[in-house]
């Protein structure tokens, strides 16, 4: 279910006048910095403003590591703040370029699937989702190599988008309101339904990502042997 | 006596300025801007005949250092923005700088010719070659005089070691070595070799997904060559000693304040990231920025500062707007007056802080065109926290968030600063010494 760019904005607005609400609280003069316990809108409202600063520095080319570490930290502070609420975010949706290892886009992803990840460890203990998220709680939706994939090949994170649990059954239900024109981002590969993990999809998928780890070494070699070349000139000049 | 600080110069640059660097002798003033030009400004000397224009700054050289670069495996545009410039000690009659954007360094040499070679043999005052049969006797050019001219040619591109944006530079003592610092890792380069360099911090977690920090700056010691510090996004630093081993990821030195619960919130860890860390030049003492402060710690203390300086503490308040903003974020450099006794960082609406460390004083300036004339000493400017406005004061909310100081250095020897505003570059000094 694809929801109109159109109510995209109109989330976004709400987002600014309940961000503005935030700042009146904390310009406040009478209320020492933090010390009290932000009422729930504002924590919410910050959640809120940090997954859309999220979403912006992972749309970026080469997002800005200092900025991102530090948006995902304070995400985290702040949700670990909140008492449970039914508000879920949207999830963010990777970029799917394949690329060599420790390429930005693995990093970003793989912050991506950090923010994911915990993000999806807390709403575990929301109420009434303890059962249905219980398989994504550990590192990662099924079909996702865990364990298995050698920690030098960042890029692997790629090939099991942790967004492949949103396409479960069990969830898509308690997401519907959810805006995920995410999903009409130029990011989002068209080719996902073979990213969708599925138990009998297990074997096969990491025989088909032990290909391209060959591959990823191939051309890994290929870059330290050719890191000598000269770059073609760019275009336009 | 304390300094009076007055305008010398304003330059307007092309670009927005995004780092400035005296050299070790203080004659030579770089710029980097984020068209990824640099400019030079050499010191008149002193002339009789011209009094006032003893001590000015003007421009010696201009090049384009770094240009914009696609990275095709990445489809990614790689920036031209001059991240740092640092000077090597001066050895010979040429000077040689680093520079850096992003992904890679260059050594630079600057050298002036005010001589020119006329009367060649095999070609023609223009250039051209002559027909060798033509020649019929044999000349010896001589060395003319012409207009100086200052030439700067790049002669090492150290290239391809950063996966991450470079973030500092740091020439080492032995004026042999330099380190560069990315977001996850240091390399240790030899000024000569451009092929290869040593990985000696290395901060890249296993599994991507557990990156909580990254390196925020890195400085060489400015005596003991084995020995630099790097700072973190956390608001720690770390020093390391390049003796105890190959790769330096176990420090010898760990920083960090403890964090005061009073102040505790959901911004505390962005503001305690350090934006810039440097040595004083004793090498006794180090100082770090984070967002409202600037510390100086004993490097043989690592439990707190010796001393916190609060640059614009009224921010605290308005944290979530200027998180909101992404101001939270701006990096502020500071840096030490030449014989460590002060300090100097900026802040927005064009205010730099300087703390007198001696005195226990601070002052705090503006970087304006309108609100100074060349020569008068510059006013000290109040921020209004709170209650009634006195006259001259400005308050918080009147501050202008996008005239952001930045960028600041301060004379090796004298009390001369550069302050660079946005496009703007200010030179300030101080008329009573």
């Amino acid at each position: 279910m694809m929801l109109s760019k159109g109510l995209k904005r109109k989330r976004e607005e709400e987002r600014e006048k309940e961000t503005l609400a935030v700042d009146a609280w904390w310009l406040d003069p009478s209320l020492p910095a933090a010390a009290q316990a932000p009422p729930a809108a504002a924590s919410s409202s910050l959640f809120d403003l940090s997954v859309l600063k999220l979403h912006h520095s992972l749309r970026q080319g080469e997002p800005d590591l200092r900025h991102l570490v530090l948006v995902v930290n304070t995400l985290r502070r702040i949700q670990a703040s909140m008492a449970p609420a039914p508000t879920l975010p949207p999830v963010p949706s990777p970029p799917t370029a394949p690329c060599a290892a420790d390429s930005l886009l693995a990093s970003s992803d793989a912050a991506l699937s950090a923010s994911m990840a915990s993000l999806l460890e807390d709403l575990s203990h929301i109420e009434g989702l303890s059962q249905a998220p219980q398989p994504l709680v550990d590192e990662g939706p099924p079909g996702r190599p865990v364990g298995g994939s050698p920690p030098s090949l960042g890029a692997l994170d790629l090939l099991g988008p942790a967004t492949g649990c949103l396409l479960d059954d069990e969830l898509e239900g308690l997401f519907e309101d959810i805006d995920t024109s995410m999903y009409d981002s130029e990011l989002w590969a068209p080719a996902s339904e073979g990213l969708k993990p599925g138990p009998e999809d297990g074997p096969g998928k990491e025989e088909a990502l032990e290909l391209d780890e060959a591959e990823l070494d191939y051309l890994l070699d290929v870059l330290v042997g050719t890191q000598a070349l000269e770059r073609p000139p760019g275009p336009g000049r | 006596m304390q300094p009076l600080w007055s305008q010398q110069a304003v330059l307007r640059a092309a670009d927005i300025i995004s780092t400035v660097e005296f050299n070790h002798s203080g004659d030579l003033l770089a710029t980097g801007d984020k068209g990824g030009r640099v400019v030079i400004f050499q010191r008149e000397q002193e002339n009789k005949s011209r009094p006032h224009s003893r001590g000015e700054y003007n421009v010696y050289s201009t090049f384009q250092s770094h240009e914009p670069e696609f990275d095709y495996l990445k489809s990614l545009e790689i920036e031209e923005k001059i991240n740092k410039i640092r000077w090597l000690p001066q050895q010979n009659a040429a000077h040689f700088l680093l520079s850096t954007n992003d992904k890679t360094i260059k050594l630079w040499k600057i050298s002036e010719r005010d001589k020119r070679a006329e009367g060649y043999n095999l070609k023609d005052e223009d250039g051209r070659l002559r027909d060798p049969f033509r020649i019929t006797a044999l000349r010896v050019p001589i060395l003319k005089p012409m207009d100086l001219m200052v030439e700067a040619s790049p002669r090492r591109i150290f290239a391809n070691a950063h996966t991450y944006h470079i973030n500092s530079i740091s020439v080492n003592s032995d004026h042999e070595t330099y380190l560069s610092a990315d977001d996850l890792r240091i390399n240790l380069w030899h000024l000569e070799i451009t092929d290869r360099s040593f990985n000696i911090v290395d901060i890249k977690p296993a599994n991507m997904e557990e990156l909580t920090e990254v390196i925020t700056a890195a400085e060489f010691h400015p005596h003991q060559c084995n020995v630099f510090v790097y700072s973190s996004s956390k608001g720690t630093v770390r020093l390391c000693d390049m003796r105890s081993s190959a790769l330096c990821d176990r420090h010898s030195k760990f920083f960090e304040e403890p964090e005061d619960p009073s102040s505790r919130s959901f911004f505390s860890e962005i503001i305690s990231s350090i934006s810039d860390v440097k040595f004083s030049h004793s090498g006794r003492y180090m100082m770090t920025r984070d967002y409202l402060s600037v510390k100086v710690w004993d490097l043989n203390m690592e439990s707190r500062p010796v001393e916190t300086h609060q640059v614009h503490e009224y921010l605290r308040s308005k944290l979530c707007s200027l998180y909101e903003n992404d101001c939270i974020f701006d990096k502020f450099e500071c840096c030490w007056s030449g014989s460590d006794s002060a300090i100097m960082t900026g802040s927005y609406n064009n205010f730099f802080r300087m703390f007198d460390r001696n005195a226990r004083r601070d002052v705090t300036l503006e970087a304006s065109r309108e609100n100074s004339k060349p020569r008068a000493s510059l006013k000290p400017r109040k921020v209004c926290t709170g209650g009634k406005r006195k006259k001259d004061e400005i308050s918080v909310d009147s501050l202008d968030f996008n005239k952001k100081i930045l960028h600041t250095a301060w004379h090796p020897a004298e009390n001369i600063i550069a302050v660079a505003a946005t496009n703007n570059l200010y030179i300030f000094q101080d008329k009573v010494n």
